[in-house]
């Protein structure tokens, strides 16, 4: 840690922990309904716990990306961060939005929109907190000494999220518009602005982890984030194949959509390349094994899993099924579940100068949550198989169906115990650690020559 | 070998012109691609007021629609033609919770009027040109219903 500002990134970091625990409580309920165990029905029924689900995880995974900003801008612009305090204010107007909407899911204040439930109201209190990140981080690039490439990629998916939520915020009659624009908002963060966030963060690990020269590094972000929206812009195509949209975006959205695991190929490519070009050897291996594991489940869940199911010819089968869900799971933890884990586990030395680089909960954490995640991922797959080939292809009555997937939720439950058992031994570590201090201020990085 | 400038134009360049076909093809669906597969001149006040309900409950967080949502309740874009009024009724305003095979959905209570506008909402998503979606089944049904 150089600037004494980057401490408010611990706290962003701490409120996404927070968070994922009661993202994964959410999850295991549902997970149990689905088996036929729905006791919590009358206070938390399936359409409550799948909205506190599904924004937590977009939440975190945004506190996670404050937090990276937050500690990367004033590196990379060498200077303090303009305004600390103003940070503070809006990590904790952050946290009250958040936990406003996630109580008033519980009381049907929201909006049935997926992904986007936070009602209009709490919209506004979203922009005004985005707006104020905004400011303190540009505003701590203009006074700053260099724009460097990364800084202002990172800057620009950042910007790029805060202007796509505005089209989720417009109320349309016809239930077809609406659903077009809610995937300006989701698919073009996901799989376009976000994955600008993801380069960005990505190149700043390497340039750190690798000591590649940033020229090289920086010059490969463009080429991945310009593959990304060469087809991720009109991939945007494959959700209107059937949602009462025109047939041509069946031609448009199948070519572009098969096109978009090359972003994600670039990005395990890049991570792989430069890991490999490294001519340090930084001591946070643990760091490594996250930074280069979310490269390479994001090419495996984002890309290929997503490719898997998105020509329309197999889509107009598994649109609307357990799929989407197998593709969904992996993809948000490979791509930016996990970065920001390479994250927290980069910077936590450097923020509270106790350098435990290695240990052996911090091992176990990565192993246990990656393979937690890949069982749950197949067991996804399984029933959504299985739902496509009795459902939609023998024509048997959805809940006939349901009733018969139970065994792939009790697996899904044991996968999810897995998976939740890594992630609370990251966060186990992430305590062990402690609170940011100002001593860390002078400890400088240590890099190791490879020697092996 | 490719330089760094030459990343950044072709970063640049193809950003902006797949975000200009982007938006010009938008531009088209949402003029004349939507209206025409909704069949828009049938949404009456009873759909608008229909969607309205259905955002207001959170539907999409157990059903799908126009396959999308969530994957714990049947599929509803042709609900209609599949159940017809009276029943889609029955389940609107039941007082407890409906689960004809264990499966409960919320005791939403409707009032007649407010599932009538449900049903016209139904009745209009089912007749709109979804590109061939849902597909029938290869195989007959052999459900009991």
């Amino acid at each position: 840690m150089r600037y004494k500002s980057q401490k408010v990134a611990y706290w962003f970091f701490a409120l996404s922990m927070l968070l994922i625990i009661l993202q994964l409580t959410y999850g295991f309920i549902m997970a149990f309904a689905h088996m036929g165990y729905d006791g919590l029905h009358e206070i938390i029924p399936f359409n409550t716990a799948i909205a506190v689900h599904k924004n937590l995880l977009v939440v975190w995974i945004l506190s996670g990306f404050m937090g990276a900003a937050y500690y990367i801008i004033p590196d990379e612009a060498e200077t303090e961060l303009c305004c600390p305090k103003l940070a503070y204010l809006q990590l904790i107007a952050l946290a009250v939005v958040g936990v406003i909407a996630i109580v008033g899911f519980h009381f049907e204040w929201w909006e049935g929109r997926k992904f986007l439930e936070i009602p209009r109201e709490l919209d506004y209190l979203v922009v005004v907190d985005v707006l104020l990140f905004l400011f303190i981080i540009l505003a701590t690039l203009w006074k700053g000494k260099k724009r460097t490439t990364t800084a202002l990629v990172l800057s620009g998916g950042l910007v790029g999220a805060a202007l796509l939520y505005l089209p989720g915020m417009i109320w349309f009659d016809n239930h077809a518009y609406d659903s077009f624009f809610r995937w300006w908002v989701v698919h073009l963060w996901v799989e376009g602005v976000w994955e600008l966030i993801m380069g960005g963060i990505l190149a700043y690990l390497l340039i750190r982890l690798t000591g590649v020269d940033r020229e090289v590094i920086e010059k490969w972000l463009y080429v991945i984030v310009g593959l990304t929206f060469l087809s991720g812009i009109l991939g945007t195509g494959h959700h209107y194949y059937y949602t009462g949209t025109p047939s041509y975006w069946l031609t448009i959205g199948g070519i572009f959509s098969a096109l978009e695991p090359l972003a994600f190929l670039g990005m395990a490519l890049f991570a792989m390349v430069m890991y490999r070009k490294g001519e340090k050897k930084h001591p946070n291996k643990l760091a490594l094994m996250w930074t280069l594991g979310s490269a390479i489940l994001a090419f495996v869940g984002a890309g290929m899993l997503g490719l898997a199911h998105t020509l329309p010819q197999v889509n107009l089968w598994t649109h609307g099924t357990l799929v989407t869900a197998m593709h969904g799971h992996m993809a948000f933890w490979g791509a930016y579940g996990m970065l920001v884990f390479a994250f927290i586990t980069y910077v936590m030395p450097n923020l509270t100068g106790r350098k435990r680089y290695f240990t052996k909960t911090g091992e176990y954490a990565f192993w246990i949550a990656n393979i937690g995640m890949i069982l749950m991922t197949s067991a996804f797959a399984a029933a959504g198989v299985q739902q496509v080939a009795l459902e939609r292809i023998a024509g048997f009555d959805f809940m006939e169906v349901a009733n018969e997937l139970w065994y792939h939720f009790f697996v899904l439950i044991i996968a999810a115990s897995i998976f939740s058992t890594g992630v609370l031994m990251f966060i186990w570590e992430f305590y062990k650690y402690g609170t940011p201090s100002d001593s860390a201020l002078q400890a400088q990085e240590e890099f190791q020559p490879i020697s092996e | 070998m490719l330089t760094k400038k030459q990343a950044m134009l072709f970063f640049m360049l193809g950003t902006f012109l797949f975000s200009i076909i982007f938006i010009g093809l938008t531009y088209d669906t949402v003029t004349r691609g939507i209206p025409k597969h909704t069949h828009e001149e049938n949404m009456t006040d009873a759909v608008v007021r229909g969607r309205t309900l259905w955002d207001q409950h959170n539907c999409m967080g157990c059903h799908t629609i126009m396959g999308e949502g969530a994957y714990y309740a049947p599929e509803l874009t042709k609900v209609y033609e599949r159940r017809g009024p009276g029943y889609i009724k029955a389940v609107l305003m039941s007082k407890t919770p409906w689960a004809p095979r264990g499966r409960k959905m919320v005791a939403y209570g409707f009032s007649e009027e407010e599932a009538d506008d449900l049903v016209a909402f139904l009745k209009w998503i089912g007749e709109a040109d979804l590109n061939g979606f849902p597909p029938k089944p290869t195989f007959k049904p052999q459900s009991k219903d």
